[in-house]
C-alpha cells in the first residue's frame, strides 16, 4: 500500500544486482534439491543393494520398480534376494532415509526458532527424555510388543515428548524473554534428567549393554512394522515444519520482528515446537539417538544457498534423509558400528572443512 | 487518502499492573514526520507498541489508517505499518540482499516466497537507501551505520504507508546519523511516507523534524513546531536542563530542497553531509 501515487524511479543496474543474487539463490536452491533427490535414489539403491549378499544394482532397481510400482519387468532374481531386499534392507534404509530428514527438519526448526546455531533436535531435553524413558524401559520386566515396538521404543516416545512439554510448561512463567527462558529450562530439565538417567543406569546391572546400545543410536534390527508405526508421527510433524519457512524467516531477526512483519508468533512457537519434538520422539523411537545430523545438515545447505527458510527446510529434509541412510549403510559394512560414531566420523570433518573454505567467514 | 495517518483516541498503557501510559489523543495525518522526545520512562517506546498493536496490556483506541488496529489481521497490519527493528543481529550468515528482503514477508506468496515483483521491490529499496555497493555482503560484517541502513532498506521494501522507529540513531556516529535522518526526510516528501520516529536527540529531531510530539510521564506535555515543542520553561521541565543547549538546534529547521537543490537518488553514506552541523558537533 502506499501513500500517494509516486513515479518509481529507474534501478540502475548495480541495484538490479541484488535482485538478481536473490533470483541466483534461488536457482541454485533447486539445483540443490535435484542434486539431492538424486543422490538419494542413489543411496537407497545402494542401501538395499549391499550387504553381506551384494545384489546387482540392476536387480536391486528392478524388485523395487517391480514390487513398489507395479512395473511389469522380467524376473531374473532370486526369491532369496527378493526377501533380503524387501524384507530386511528396504524398512531399514526407509527408515535411516526418514529418521534423517526428520532430525534434520527438526534442527532447522529449532535453530531458526531458537536463533541458536548450536541448537539440534535434542537440545530442549528430548534426548535425556527418550533416554531415561528407554533405560526405565529396559529396567521394567515386561516385554509385550505393539507393532513391533516394545517398552523401550514406547517409553522413549513418551519420555521425549514428555521432556518437552515439562520444559516449554516451566519455562513460561520465568520473567526471561521466551525463548532464552526455554533454552534455560531445558537445559536444567536435561541436567535432571540426566541424573535419573544415571540412576537407572547403574542400577541396571545386566541390561547396561541394552541401554548402551540404544545411547549409540542404530538401524539394526528395523522392520516394517516400526517404521509403519512411527511414519504417521514423521509425516505430520514433517509437513507441518516444511510449511514453516516464511515463519523462520520472519523469525530471524528476531520474535518482536516477527510480529512486525506479519507473522502470528505464538502460533509459529508452538507450531515448530511441537512439530520438532514430535519427529524427534519418533525418531528417538525407531532408532536412539543418533547425534550430528540435525545441528550438521541446516548449516551446510545454508552455506550453498543462504538463510531462506523456504529453501533450507526443504532441503534439510531431503539431504539429511541422503546422509543418514549413506552413514547406516556405512556403518553396516564392517559389521554394523554404531551409526552415530559414523554420523560424526564424517560428519565433523566434511563440516570443518566446509566452514574453511567458505568465504563469507561462516561462523557459529 | 489517509492510509499512512495514525490516531490514538485515550490510549492508556500498562506493564506489569503499573500505567505508563495515563490517557494520549494523538493525531497524525498521513504523510506527516513526527518525532516522539521525552526523557527515559516517558512512554515514547510504550506509545509505539501501542500503534503496533503488541504493548501487552493497552486500553483505548488505535487507528491506522482509518481503520482501527484490532480490526486489522498481523498480515495486514505489516502492509500499512514498517518498523524499522532494533534488534539487528541475524544467528545465520545473511547477505544484504537476504535481510532486505525480509520486508517482502508481508507481501510474498505463502508457498513460492519472492516473486520477481518482490525481487525488483529489494533493489529498489537497496537503491533508495543507498546500499547499492553493500550488495552481497554478509549482513554481520556491516558497521553498526551500515547495518541500521540496511534495516531501514528492509522496512523500505515493506512498501508501507507509514514507518515507525525506535531510536535509529541510537548506536551511530554523527555523519550516519544524518545520513539516517536525511533518508527519513527523503522517504517522507517524495515518497509520502508517514514517518514517525522516537528520538533520544532532542536537537536533531528539532533539526529534521517539522513536528515534535514530547511525552512526559505517560502525557503530551507538549505538540508542535520547534519553537513550541521546545520552549525554555517546557526543556527546563520536562528535561532538566539548560534550554540553551538546545535553542540553537531549533531555530535551524532542515529542509530537503535546501539541502540538495539537484535531488538525485539517493547514495546514502557516501555523499557528504549537507547540512551545517554546527549545535550538534
Amino acid at each position: 500500500m502506499v501513500a500517494t501515487p509516486r513515479t518509481l524511479p529507474a534501478i540502475s543496474p548495480a541495484a538490479r544486482e541484488a535482485a538478481a543474487l536473490l533470483a541466483r539463490s534461488r536457482t541454485r536452491a533447486v539445483a540443490l534439491g535435484i542434486a539431492g533427490v538424486a543422490v538419494l535414489l542413489v543411496v537407497l539403491v545402494a542401501g538395499v543393494g549391499l550387504g553381506e549378499v551384494v545384489i546387482r544394482p540392476a536387480d536391486t532397481v528392478a524388485i523395487l520398480a517391480h514390487r513398489l510400482l507395479g512395473w511389469p519387468v522380467a524376473r531374473t532374481w532370486s526369491a532369496a534376494d527378493e526377501t533380503i531386499v524387501l524384507q530386511l534392507r528396504l524398512p531399514r534404509v526407509l527408515s535411516a532415509i526418514a529418521v534423517g530428514a526428520s532430525l534434520a527438519l527438526a534442527g532447522t526448526a529449532l535453530q531458526g526458532l531458537l536463533r541458536n546455531p548450536l541448537a539440534d533436535p535434542y537440545v530442549l531435553g528430548t534426548a535425556s527424555g527418550a533416554a531415561l524413558g528407554a533405560a526405565l524401559g529396559v529396567l521394567i520386566p515386561v516385554r509385550a510388543l505393539i507393532l513391533g515396538f516394545g517398552l523401550l521404543q514406547g517409553l522413549a516416545f513418551a519420555g521425549a515428548l514428555g521432556a518437552v512439554t515439562v520444559v516449554y510448561r516451566l519455562s513460561r512463567t520465568g520473567q526471561l524473554s521466551t525463548m532464552t527462558g526455554v533454552l534455560l529450562t531445558g537445559y536444567a530439565v536435561s541436567s535432571l534428567l540426566a541424573a535419573g538417567l544415571a540412576i537407572t543406569m547403574w542400577l541396571s546391572g545386566d541390561n547396561l549393554r541394552q541401554i548402551f546400545f540404544f545411547l549409540l543410536g542404530g538401524f539394526d534390527g528395523v522392520a516394517w512394522p516400526q517404521l509403519a508405526a512411527a511414519l504417521p508421527a514423521m509425516l505430520l510433524g514433517g509437513a507441518l515444519l516444511l510449511t514453516r519457512g516464511r515463519a523462520l524467516n520472519g523469525l530471524l531477526l528476531g520474535e518482536e520482528t516477527a510480529v512486525h512483519l506479519g507473522l502470528d508468533v505464538r502460533r509459529e512457537r508452538i507450531v515448530l515446537l511441537a512439530a520438532a519434538s514430535l519427529v524427534t520422539a519418533a525418531s528417538v523411537a525407531i532408532a536412539g539417538l543418533i547425534g550430528f545430523v540435525g545441528l550438521v545438515v541446516p548449516h551446510v545447505v545454508r552455506l550453498v544457498v543462504g538463510p531462506d527458510g523456504r529453501s533450507v527446510l526443504p532441503l534439510s529434509a531431503i539431504w539429511g534423509g541422503a546422509f543418514l541412510a549413506a552413514c547406516d549403510l556405512v556403518a553396516r559394512i564392517p559389521g554394523d558400528i554404531p551409526v552415530g560414531v559414523v554420523t560424526a566420523l564424517l560428519g565433523a570433518p566434511f563440516f570443518l572443512w566446509i566452514l574453511r573454505r567458505s568465504r563469507s567467514g561462516y561462523e557459529l | 487518502m489517509n492510509a499512512g495517518g495514525v490516531e490514538l483516541r485515550g490510549v492508556r498503557a500498562a506493564y506489569r499492573g503499573r500505567e505508563v501510559l495515563h490517557g494520549i489523543d494523538l493525531s497524525i495525518r498521513s504523510g506527516e514526520r513526527v518525532a516522539l522526545i521525552g526523557p527515559n520512562g516517558a512512554g515514547k517506546s510504550t506509545l509505539l507498541r501501542c500503534v503496533t498493536g503488541t504493548a501487552p496490556d493497552r486500553r483505548g483506541e488505535v487507528l491506522v489508517g482509518g481503520t482501527p488496529v484490532s480490526a486489522l489481521s498481523r498480515e495486514a497490519m505489516a502492509r500499512r505499518v514498517a518498523v524499522v527493528p532494533q534488534q539487528a543481529t541475524v544467528p545465520f550468515a545473511t547477505s544484504v540482499e537476504q535481510l532486505v528482503a525480509l520486508g517482502r514477508i508481508p507481501h510474498e506468496h505463502p508457498f513460492l516466497g519472492l516473486r520477481d515483483a518482490d525481487r525488483l521491490a529489494v533493489a529498489r529499496a537497496i537503491e533508495r537507501v543507498g546500499l547499492v555497493h553493500l550488495v552481497g555482503r554478509d549482513a554481520r560484517e556491516l558497521s553498526q551505520g551500515e547495518r541500521q541502513l540496511a534495516l531501514l532498506a528492509m522496512a523500505v521494501a515493506q512498501d508501507a504507508a507509514c514507518l515507525l522507529l525506535d531510536e535509529p540513531t541510537v548506536h551511530l556516529d554523527l555523519r550516519h546519523q544524518v545520513a539516517t535522518m536525511e533518508l527519513l526526510a527523503e522517504l517522507n516528501e517524495r515518497d509520502g511516507v508517514t514517518v514517525v520516529a522516537v528520538l533520544h536527540d532532542v536537537a536533531l529531531a528539532a533539526h529534521f523534524f517539522p513536528r515534535l510530539v514530547v511525552l512526559d510521564g505517560g502525557r503530551i506535555a507538549a505538540d508542535g513546531g520547534p519553537e513550541t515543542a521546545l520552549a525554555p520553561d517546557l526543556v527546563r521541565r520536562v528535561f532538566g536542563v539548560d534550554p540553551g543547549l538546545v535553542a540553537r538546534a531549533a531555530t535551524v529547521p532542515f529542509a530537503l530542497a535546501a539541502a540538495r537543490p539537484a535531488l538525485t537518488v539517493a547514495t546514502g553514506v557516501s555523499r557528504p553531509p549537507s547540512t551545517p552541523l554546527g549545535p550538534l558537533s
